[in-house]
């Protein structure tokens, strides 16, 4: 393992418990997905553990994304997708027909590949949620407006230009500006989809600062095809290889001694 | 080592011809489009300038006569081409330039023009004095002036003070015919459907059966009071007629003739031949002020064109009004909400061909569904009192808006759909993942970052519509509108109005007046407005959709 060392807060502060010992938040239970006739995900068995940071890392194509995206049923959107066994959030069945999945989308929050803001305002592009959730108080949403993009530390840099096109703002600032458009309704977890890989080295040191803030307060699962970065911000990695969930484990552990084969191969770079 | 080639390609191959022909196609478009502008702007505007009226000694059948007029049309033609029309000339060259001159006067002579050649002009003059009055009826007329009269006595003024008397004589009447329009546009025409209102009540309780005594007495007072109201008026109309027929003039024509013209018969009275540049200038700004606020009189062929432009601008707003919130909701559930598939795709292509039915097809629809079926169903069940006169059963500014509405939804449709695909699916789930339906996502982000096409949209459809006739003819556009569909009576907005149509107003001029000739003219400064019109029109949806872009300007990707 060879990754830089680009902040030693990172290690210094990586979790020591074990993860039989860590409260879980979401859980999937012999979770497949079909596309069609085509299985895409096959039996994963997972646990994402409170307030920490979990890693999906894997080869193109290999159902991470699709895994992820279902935890918030964002795969709602396409047609013919059929899933069988359980993915849970806090015990409760997330596909369960009486889940309300705007609720759901609300407590599990994601941020995608691309910085996607809305063409508004940067303050109301972080208000959005709010205003979806029906908080019409000027005053309760300019506290959370500027609560979140301090916690997503984007105030510093836009504090003094809210009022400004979103646009306006660099892909990292934008990126930020999503991840606190997402904190501002308050979601139990965060789902980041790739946050960093449009992005330059210094944006993206910035938004693995910010992931490593945030999981003092939310769960957070990131999908990487960056290794360094998953080694750098996660304490649980899970390896996925073609649909399936080859290994699971805490990040120190997966990286430096995996116990499946296929996963020292791809850590190692030998595919993928 | 091969070495590079350096010989160049061919011709063909490099690409040249294809340059060379696009840019040729694009200038043929731009030199089309800026000629037919520059054709009915010049043809069109020129009828304003105040015109030099000659006087010519003109040899005709051996006789020499004195004409007066202005030469509306100069063409050189061949002489063999006057022959074959059956007169004999003896002219020995081959072109001779034949004047189309319009004389005017057509209450004296029974015509208004006449052709004369070249090489009859015996002599040629342009009197100082010749004087040209604008008519209510009968057309120019054209003459020197002889008396003024008063009550038909010769007033004795000294001839130099002739004309600056009549002209002060002509601004007495300009106000006297400004009140009588006013009293019998507004004060009578208001009485009019006050009393019209009251007789629909009357009949209304009749026909309802219950033969409310009080109601019925409430009426007939009320009717005795318009009425009072109205000999009022009347009585100071009359008074006002009297007063406007004061005065009259002694006018000397080009035949030697003396003819009386009453002054209420003159709108306007000028001498071309003694008016400087900055004066004519002055009237051609005048002209065409009232070209476009006035009237049209006589049959169309003089007067203004207000009412046309009026009803144009009104059919187009309406119709605008009526087809972005039907061509969006419906593109939005084609596009958002419609499962894709055989059944959508079948709806696509027929919105896309419904945008080729020629528009008189249109025309009919609107005539048998909106009108007919539609509008003869309304009068039955909301204005029996006025059967059998229709109320809505007749072609108006309502079933031309709509029907001009069905024409021109297709391109909404088409435009709004492409602007709903053209959102990145990125902002759909940005919003979605916050918690937002799929309502709230396309009301808060995606329609409004697809309102610019909705915008092109709506301008493609304004340009089709407001240049559209022949639908119009059979759903509402008149020749003559009597009133305008918006005026001071509630409810204000008249939509079961007949109206003015420019396009209709150019072929009714063109084609349809008891002069054409005259009217030629007319034609092109309409043609130029309707354009003006279209331009205006579309510019401010443009300025509406950039505007609209700016703000929603999507990610550059």
């Amino acid at each position: 393992m060879d990754a830089p060392a680009i902040s030693d807060q990172v290690f210094k502060s990586r979790t020591s418990k074990r993860l039989e010992d860590e409260e879980i938040c979401m859980q999937c239970k012999k979770f497949s997905l079909y596309y069609g006739d085509k299985q895409a995900l096959f039996d994963i068995d997972l646990k994402i553990p409170s307030r920490r940071v979990t890693a999906f890392i894997g080869p193109s194509g290999c159902g991470k994304s699709t895994l992820l995206r279902c935890m918030n049923r964002m795969n709602d959107l396409i047609d013919g997708i059929k899933l069988e066994g359980e993915l849970t959030l806090n015990g409760q069945d997330v596909y369960h027909r009486s889940v309300n999945v705007t609720d759901l989308r609300r407590r599990v929050g994601m941020v995608f590949q691309k910085p996607n803001p809305f063409p508004k305002s940067v303050f109301e592009n972080v208000a959005y949620g709010l205003r979806l959730q029906g908080v019409t108080n000027r005053r309760e949403i300019e506290d959370r407006v500027e609560w979140s993009l301090k916690s997503a530390a984007l105030w510093d840099e836009v504090g003094d230009r809210l009022q400004d096109n979103a646009f306006d703002l660099s892909g990292g600032q934008q990126q930020r500006l999503v991840i606190a458009r997402a904190i501002a309704i308050q979601p139990e977890v965060l789902l980041l989809d790739e946050p960093a890989s449009a992005l330059d080295p210094i944006s993206t040191l910035k938004i693995e600062e910010l992931i490593f803030e945030l999981k003092s307060q939310y769960t957070v699962v990131i999908v990487t095809h960056n290794m360094q970065q998953a080694a750098r911000v996660s304490d649980y990695t899970a390896f996925l290889y073609l649909g399936k969930l080859i290994e699971f484990g805490a990040t120190d552990k997966l990286f430096t001694n995996p116990t499946e084969k296929q996963t020292e191969d791809y850590i190692t770079g030998r595919y993928g | 080592m091969q070495d590079i080639k350096t010989k160049k390609p061919g011709f063909f191959k490099s690409g040249t011809p294809w340059v060379w022909l696009n840019a040729g196609a694009v200038s043929a478009s731009i030199i089309m489009v800026v000629g037919l502008l520059i054709l009915i702007a010049v043809r069109g505007l020129g009828h304003f300038w105040p015109k030099t009226v000659w006087e010519f000694d003109y040899l005709e059948y051996g006789e020499t006569i004195v004409l007066m007029g202005e030469r509306s049309k100069v063409e050189t033609i061949p002489v063999s081409q006057l022959q074959s029309s059956g007169r004999t000339y003896d002219f020995d060259q081959e072109f001779v330039e034949r004047t189309l001159l319009k004389t005017g006067n057509r209450d004296v002579y029974g015509f208004d023009f006449k052709l004369i050649v070249k090489p009859n002009e015996v002599k040629v003059r342009k009197p100082e004095d010749a004087i040209v009055f604008e008519r209510t009826q009968w057309g120019n007329f054209y003459g020197y002036l002889q008396a003024i009269r008063e009550q038909g006595n010769e007033l004795s003024i000294d001839s130099s003070m002739l004309w600056n008397e009549l002209k002060k004589r002509i601004k007495r009447v300009d106000k006297l015919r400004e009140r009588i329009h006013e009293i019998e546009k507004e004060d009578i025409g208001a009485i009019n459907y006050k009393i019209e209102k009251l007789r629909l009540q009357q009949r209304k309780i009749e026909l309802l059966g219950n033969l409310d005594k009080a109601e019925l007495d409430r009426i007939a007072a009320q009717k005795v009071a318009y009425d009072e109201e109205y000999a009022v008026l009347k009585q100071e109309l009359d008074s006002l007629y009297a007063d406007i027929k004061r005065d009259s003039v002694d006018m000397q024509v080009m035949t030697g003739q003396r003819v009386q013209i009453s002054l209420a018969d003159i709108l306007k009275a000028t001498r071309p031949n003694s008016m400087g540049v900055g004066e004519k200038l002055l009237h051609y700004f005048i002209n065409l002020k009232n070209f476009i606020t006035e009237d049209p009189r006589e049959a169309n062929t003089e007067g203004g064109i207000f009412p046309a432009i009026f009803g144009t601008v009104m059919m187009v707003l309406l119709m605008s009004i009526i087809v972005t919130p039907f061509g969006v909701v419906a593109a939005i559930y084609l596009r958002e909400y419609a499962k894709q598939g055989f059944i959508t795709r079948l709806v696509r292509i027929s919105v896309n061909n419904l945008a080729g039915v020629p528009s008189i097809v249109y025309g009919v629809f609107g005539l048998g569904f909106f009108v007919y079926l539609v509008g003869g169903r309304i009068d039955e069940w909301f204005y029996p009192e006025a059967l059998p006169a229709p109320t809505f059963g007749s072609g108006g500014l309502m079933w031309a808006s709509l029907t001009l509405a069905l024409l021109t939804v297709p391109v909404v449709i088409v435009a709004t759909e492409e602007g709903l695909a053209r959102i990145p699916r990125s902002i759909r789930e940005g919003s979605l993942a916050l918690g937002a339906t799929k309502a709230e996502t396309l009301w808060r982000t995606v329609i409004p970052m697809a309102s610019p096409a909705m915008m092109t949209g709506l301008i493609l459809a304004v340009a089709r519509a407001a240049g559209e006739v022949a639908p119009l003819m059979l759903v509402g556009a008149v020749k003559l509108a009597p009133s305008l569909p918006v005026d001071f009576n509630a409810p204000f907005i008249h939509l079961e109005r007949k109206f003015m149509h420019l396009g209709f107003h150019i072929y009714d001029v063109g084609f349809q007046s008891p002069n054409v000739e005259a009217a030629r003219p007319l034609v092109y400064a309409t043609a130029l407005i309707l354009v003006v019109v279209i331009v205006v029109l579309n510019l401010s949806a443009i300025y509406i959709r950039n505007h609209l872009r700016e703000k929603y300007r999507t990610m550059e990707q």
